[in-house]
């Protein structure tokens, strides 16, 4: 089963990247709000159950994708045909 | 009787990606400690070992957070025993990311607020002299160390933070319109709240010769050797 984990930056967290970026685009003459930064992590598990899945995903988000203090994360699952 | 060892053996940890291992042992020997490199696949650090030095650099590139791999290396399971034995740790800059992210240290390091790589001296304030890290300083000393790094930027939430500031875990801030990083109360060091494991973010390797401007890093370091040197004693 394939998995998609997106981290952000957790709300009220400063995020210098976020603000460059948000810069630069208003530079280039886009109507931006604001702009946040995070990180993609796609990954290809074994199981083929999503409830495993998930739970076996959520582990790798708090040992090693996420930092709890600074960022969240969702997890979106895709089924594989 | 095991008579007490003049020159307690500290362990410098070396991943790869870390740069600063070598200028550690060497300012810890010159410190009158005898200084062990010790490469991140041993699970065992040398025997009698006093202390361990965790140094700069970017350990596997950096790759996700700063850190975030290193602290998974099986020399981390050995440091983590270690600390939670009581035994002397001081993780600089890298270091001090590695810790926090093996959370024997509080926060977290993030990105500088410039984004910038900032490398340069920086003044800083001794707010405790009373931990195994800082007793060759005097009360309230103010330091010049340098500083090299991108992701320097120690946070931690309102919480956490006041919670630290009541134990007296804040153990080095940068002085008044120093901060070169935008980390949250000016906190450049830290220690758990034993006060046996400390990070900080100023390169005291950097800081032992006058040559390179400024020796206020051997008072790091040197308090380090003189607690090392305690412990190995009693351990003796």
């Amino acid at each position: 089963m394939k998995a998609t984990v997106l981290v952000r930056p957790k709300a009220g967290i400063l995020d210098p990247q976020g603000q460059a970026v948000e810069s630069s685009l208003r530079h280039l003459g886009f109507a931006v709000g604001t702009a946040r930064v995070g990180r993609v992590v796609e990954l290809d598990v074994e199981t083929d159950d999503a409830a495993e899945a998930r739970s076996e995903i959520e582990r790798m988000c708090e040992q090693l994708l996420a930092n709890p203090l600074i960022e969240s994360y969702d997890i979106e699952l895709h089924a594989t045909t | 009787m095991t008579e007490a060892p003049s020159q307690p053996r500290i362990a410098v940890t070396v991943f790869p990606g870390s740069n600063d291992d070598r200028d550690a042992q060497l300012a810890l020997e010159r410190l009158g400690a005898e200084a062990v490199r010790v490469w991140h696949t041993e699970s065992e650090l040398p025997e009698g070992t006093a202390g361990v030095v965790l140094p700069g650099g970017f350990s596997y590139g950096d790759y996700l957070r700063a850190g975030a791999i290193a602290r998974f290396s099986p020399i981390m399971g050995a440091v983590e025993r270690f600390a939670g034995d009581g035994g002397l740790v001081l993780g600089i800059c890298n270091g001090f990311q590695i810790l926090t992210e093996a959370r024997l240290l509080p926060g977290v390091l993030r990105a500088n607020a410039s984004l910038d790589f900032i490398c340069r001296d920086v003044g800083l304030r001794v707010e405790r002299r009373d931990t195994p890290f800082t007793s060759r300083c005097g009360e309230q000393q103010t330091l010049t160390i340098p500083v090299k790094h991108g992701e320097g930027c120690w946070f931690a939430d309102a919480d956490l933070l006041a919670e630290l500031e009541a134990d007296g875990q804040v153990v080095l801030r940068y002085e008044a319109g120093e901060n070169p990083n935008g980390a949250v109360a000016d906190i450049a060091g830290v220690a758990n709240a034993d006060g046996n494991v400390f990070g900080l973010m100023p390169h005291p390797e950097h800081a032992v010769d006058p040559l390179l401007g400024s020796t206020d890093g051997a008072l790091i370091l040197g308090s380090l050797v003189d607690a090392a040197r305690l412990s190995a004693s009693v351990l003796a």
